[in-house]
């Protein structure tokens, strides 16, 4: 009988510390739900607060990093003389490798008409360095800049660029428009 | 080269006047004579929502499935075969993340910054476990948590640890859960994410002492088994909280226990509670006074833990990136003219200035000082409910899973010789 009466007390305890957390977790997930986003977010590098220092490269959990260089065409000056491809003091504007300020090579300079040059980045050989974009933002139009690309990003829960990023350039936006594109030159309000 | 040092002298006058210039392009697209069209650059898009709804589909059903399993089905099995899959899907798959371990964080940086948009999945998540857990005890360390699978499926020959090792060390995951709190709040890191041990396993890749230490967990796991659960995990505090005032829970036996002893160690991880010594049961009568005692201690450990942690607030503080910069600019301006320091070189550049920077850190300093205190006081009260746990003896004539620490793995089912 009394050791019933054990069970009965310890039986209304656990009912009721349960009733409790459930409230708890009702109050919580109320409260967090009416913040709550609808759809999903992912991490980008605002273009225009990137400072290029080259952490992007070294820092990304993948190697190489899920940051590569875009390339915005219609911002392309298509000039002869590209900051974004040659190094400065280079010997001759041409595609010899000593030329070149990409370390991998990944820029691709092609002919098009007189005096003007198209330059396509070579994904697979990007790794998100940012001298390119420096040079270019520095000589030129800046059409060149680092933006994380989605098929590669796996999305952590702390992007460890991010956390070293000196300029603070990358947050969590929006899902379904998840790229800051320099579409035109002016930076948006 | 005469032409090319005129280029470069051009060049370098429009730079330097960029004010002239913010509205318009220095080389405007060309006029091509030759049709060229500029290839269109498509972008891969973030993956679609759907995924999201999977994930969380996939961990509902996980969740359900394994509380069948655990308590009605009573197959280890089966048990092992979900949580197999979910270390395949939720680990290598998906890589680990985002898990409801760090979702914990997520959730609270959502509280304390109101411009922080938690995803309502991550809320979902976070929840999901919870609830099962009160419902039916850890059935998502049973299956579905890669972490806890990875850990299950090395453990060969698990070693008894001493009890009194397993309750203190124990205790950690509260302080680790206070911790990660602080810092997710004050928007400074998200510690449990930074430092999961499993996560270069599962990515095949990750800086160099993660890795070494997630290898050390699993050799380590080999004979104590799973130690990241039951020692570390901070999500697993809340789990165990939750599970010990479960609605159901596993059972070893599938009727009456006849007090066979033949499942007394058959768990891996000492969570099976034994019948109760009478001799301890005489013994703690006199123990009243000690249980009083160690209760009224518990206001004085909060208040010491809070003191304590609050004080600590400074060198808690330095974690955050902006108060770290504060310190070294301010303890050491010659600093400044490093110019190997791209952090202090990037702020120098930026358009803040220094009085600005010491401003924002002074304040997160100061919600570190609040913030410290409750993390401190959370850790009081919990050495303190842990203390006078000590005095408290439950009396059981049969062998029991204890359900804080049970992670209704199935391994005892086995050994039951007890029939339906």
């Amino acid at each position: 009988m009394e050791r019933k009466k054990t069970k009965n007390r310890r039986e209304f305890i656990r009912s009721s510390m349960r009733f409790g957390m459930v409230l708890a977790l009702g109050g919580v997930g109320g409260l967090a739900f009416r913040n709550a986003a609808a759809g999903k977010s992912v991490w980008q590098i605002d273009p225009f607060k990137c400072t290029w220092c080259g952490r992007c490269a070294t820092h990304c959990v993948l190697n190489p990093s899920a940051v590569k260089c875009v390339h915005a065409y219609e911002m392309c000056g298509y000039c002869d003389l590209c900051g974004g491809y040659l190094k400065v003091g280079h010997s001759d504007r041409s595609t010899a490798a000593e030329n070149q300020l990409c370390p991998t090579a990944a820029i691709n300079r092609k002919f098009i008409e007189e005096p003007y040059y198209e330059y396509v980045i070579n994904e697979d050989l990007c790794i998100g360095c940012g001298k390119c974009a420096e040079g270019c933002t520095a000589f030129g139009n800046g059409s060149m800049f680092l933006q994380i690309k989605h098929d590669i990003c796996v999305d952590c829960n702390e992007c460890s660029i991010a956390r070293v990023c000196p300029s603070d350039a990358i947050k969590r936006i929006n899902g379904p428009d998840p790229y800051l594109m320099k579409g035109d030159f002016s930076e948006p309000a | 080269m005469r032409l090319k040092t005129t280029i470069l002298a051009f060049l370098l006058l429009i730079t330097s006047g960029p004010v002239l210039w913010a509205q318009q392009q220095r080389f405007p697209m060309p006029e091509f004579e030759s049709g060229y069209q500029y290839p269109d650059a498509k972008l891969p898009g973030s993956g679609s929502l759907a995924m999201e709804y999977f994930d969380v589909g996939i961990l509902v059903l996980l969740l359900a499935v394994t509380s069948w399993l655990a308590i009605k089905k009573r197959s280890r099995k089966w048990i092992l075969l979900l949580m197999t899959g979910a270390l395949l899907y939720f680990g290598f798959w998906r890589q680990g993340c985002i898990c409801p371990i760090g979702a914990v964080q997520n959730v609270a940086l959502g509280f304390s910054d109101p411009t922080y948009a938690v995803s309502w999945f991550i809320i979902a998540l976070f929840l999901l476990p919870l609830l099962f857990s009160l419902a039916f005890g850890r059935v998502f360390c049973g299956t579905a948590c890669p972490l806890g699978a990875i850990q299950d499926i090395v453990v060969v020959r698990p070693v008894r640890v001493p009890v009194w090792v397993r309750k203190s060390l124990g205790m950690f995951p509260f302080v680790y859960l206070a911790l990660a709190v602080l810092f997710a709040t004050t928007g400074t890191d998200f510690i449990i994410c930074r430092y999961d041990p499993f996560i270069g396993i599962f990515r095949m890749g990750a800086e160099f002492h993660l890795i070494v230490i997630g290898i050390g967990f699993l050799l380590v796991g080999m004979f104590v088994a799973r130690p990241y659960c039951r020692f570390f995990c901070p999500y697993g505090a809340l789990l165990k909280t939750t599970s010990i005032f479960s609605k159901n829970h596993l059972s070893i036996t599938p009727s009456q226990c006849i007090d066979c002893k033949l499942c007394k160690d058959s768990c891996p991880f000492d969570a099976i509670d034994h019948p109760t010594d009478p001799k301890v049961i005489g013994k703690m009568k006199d123990k009243t006074k000690h249980f009083l005692l160690y209760a009224a201690l518990i206001p004085l450990l909060i208040v010491v833990g809070g003191w304590a942690m609050s004080s600590a607030h400074i060198f808690l503080a330095r974690a955050n990136p902006d108060v770290y910069l504060a310190h070294l600019l301010v303890r050491d301006p010659s600093v400044m003219e490093d110019l190997d320091n791209l952090d202090v070189q990037t702020f120098l550049g930026s358009d803040r200035t220094v009085d600005e920077l010491v401003n924002d850190a002074t304040a997160i300093q100061a919600t570190f000082r609040s913030g410290a205190w409750f993390t401190g006081a959370f850790i009081g009260l919990v050495a303190g409910l842990f203390l006078v746990s000590q005095f408290v003896i439950r009396r059981r004539d049969d062998y029991q899973p204890n359900r804080g620490d049970c992670f209704s793995c199935g391994r005892c089912f086995k050994y039951c010789p007890v029939q339906k």
